[in-house]
């Protein structure tokens, strides 16, 4: 790749005056000596599979393999299908959707980790309810996804992108950053707002403990995917009316390194600390140890 | 850098629920799987810090025995792969390991079939990409993104020679090597990671070089990188 930093990516795309995301393609295509056509096939068929995710989560009423979760997506999509509904259709179908994919997560079915399975809810909940909403072709669709991965590689190559390293500011912090600037760039936002709009999104997540009961991805994963759609709907919207992140969105990532590399074991996906440790967290993990005999380990550590 | 393209950030296409855990842990047992070269009928599976303390609940050790089987990331059987490692005559133990591991996501695996016998060490980095970083006791760092050509050898003058021209004449381009050494004139292990894959033949080839006493090849993506 071409780039390692925001700035440089968004400099490259401004001095040959093409979208973040063509860049992103071009460069894909030459690091793996596919052509872009085979590349661009590959990440159509992802967002397919993101698509049918949606659609079996959203209509579920099922639960996860433990029976902790299961339904919400169903409930948020109804509700804010209702007139008094405070988000609006808009943002509950992004925020339903992006519950739904990982509710399908956690029964074992079939994601696209974006950037992992943990936080797999939140491009394909903003992706697809704004196709709904804009009337938005699939080939839109994949060229925000690879807008949303030319950030991701930034992310993960300058900080992290996995909860077991930085907590979940690197797992749902980066769906949101990345989700963020892809919207941007497919409302027809300009390198410089898409880079805005990253900043001002993991600004936002700084500092989030990764802390799953029973240490499964389920509770609070999925909730915050949910959020985190509505949050990149919110950054993508701040930053094309020309809110700027003042702290340049390379310096946030540096500091979501440095908050990351901070954090205790107890509190970066270990089971050990945070929700996991409260009284009802651990009341959890013994029932579901007591029942499966899984989580032989999960919750006696300290 | 760590990640190398937009496929290790979007994507894989996986079973859920953990890309570290599940995803991450399917393509370290493929890898382990690989390094034996033919299916282990027993394997000894040890997980390490954040692996160790919630293997159970991710399903990390039914993930692992799935890349044991050489599962995909996304094959619908991995929920049953336990019971598929059954049939297939696989006896497996998990343990849990103490003290610092090298990254949080760390397992390690012993493989043996018959005479033939392999240990690995690899990290699950995040979005279902994995490090090894150990193989067979050698200290050696591999991603497995791309076709790899693990061989094991004395330490000699000219082997890496004998062999980097063997893959020149057939055109291979070398992205990364990592060399390691027990001691001096000891035993050795090289990691060769090519942008395309290496033809049979030159795989038989480099395997009769005098120097020479193992070699595995690893292509978890049947020729290219992801």
């Amino acid at each position: 790749m071409r780039f390692r930093t925001l700035n440089e990516l968004a400099e490259i795309a401004v001095r040959d005056g093409k979208p973040i995301f063509r860049v992103m393609l071009e460069d894909q295509a030459a690091e793996s000596g596919r052509t872009a056509e085979r590349e661009w096939e590959k990440m159509k068929q992802y967002y397919g599979i993101m698509k049918e995710a949606v659609k079996k989560g959203i209509a579920s009423e099922g639960g996860s393999r433990s029976g902790l979760t299961g339904g919400d997506a169903k409930r948020a999509f109804e509700y804010a299908r209702q007139a008094d509904s405070s988000l609006g259709g808009d943002a509950g179908a992004a925020m339903a959707y992006a519950l739904a994919v990982s509710e399908v997560n956690a029964s074992m079915g079939r994601i696209v980790a974006t950037p992992t399975a943990g936080s797999c809810g939140v491009i394909p909940g903003v992706f697809v309810s704004s196709q709904e909403r804009f009337g938005w072709t699939d080939d839109h669709m994949v060229c925000g996804l690879f807008c949303a991965g030319a950030i991701g590689y930034v992310i993960a190559n300058n900080s992290f992108i996995s909860g077991a390293e930085g907590g979940c500011q690197a797992e749902i912090g980066s769906a949101i950053g990345m989700a963020a600037g892809a919207l941007t760039e497919l409302k027809g936002g300009n390198p410089a707002q898409v880079v805005h709009a990253v900043g001002l999104a993991l600004k936002n997540t700084l500092g989030l403990i990764c802390d799953p009961v029973a240490g499964l991805v389920e509770i609070p994963c999925i909730v915050r995917n949910g959020f985190g759609a509505v949050n990149a709907l919110a950054a993508a919207d701040m930053a094309l009316a020309g809110v700027r992140s003042v702290i340049p969105s390379d310096e946030v990532i540096r500091v979501m390194l440095e908050v990351g590399s901070a954090m205790p074991d107890m509190h970066r996906e270990t089971a050990k600390g945070g929700l996991a440790q409260t009284p009802t967290g651990r009341k959890i993990a013994e029932r579901l140890a007591g029942t499966s005999g899984e989580l032989k380990e999960g919750d006696n550590d300290d | 850098m760590r990640f190398k393209d937009v496929f290790s950030i979007i994507g894989p296409s996986m079973i859920g629920p953990s890309s570290s855990h599940t995803a991450g842990a399917v393509r370290i047992g493929r890898v382990a799987r690989e390094l034996l070269g033919e299916l282990p009928e027993e394997a000894e599976v040890v997980f390490y810090g954040s692996f160790a303390a919630t293997y159970g609940g991710h399903g990390t050790d039914v993930a692992v025995v799935a890349g044991l089987l050489r599962f995909g990331t996304d094959d619908e059987r991995i929920p049953d792969a336990l019971r598929e490692a059954a049939e297939a005559g696989m006896k497996v133990t998990f343990r849990t390991g103490a003290g610092a591991a090298v990254h949080p996501n760390t397992l390690s695996a012993e493989l043996r079939a018959g005479e033939r016998s392999c240990r690995m060490t690899g990290c699950s980095i995040g979005g279902g990409n994995i490090e090894v970083v150990e193989a067979n006791g050698f200290d050696l760092r591999f991603t497995a993104d791309y076709p790899t050509l693990i061989v094991f050898h004395g330490d000699r003058p000219g082997v890496l020679a004998d062999m980097t021209r063997l893959l020149s004449a057939a055109n291979v381009n070398i992205g990364c090597m990592d060399v390691d050494r027990k001691g001096r004139l000891g035993e050795a292990a090289t990691a060769i990671e090519t942008d395309g894959g290496i033809p049979g033949g030159v795989l038989a080839e480099i395997r009769k070089l005098r120097s020479v006493t193992g070699l595995s090849y690893i292509d978890l993506n049947g020729g290219a990188a992801r």
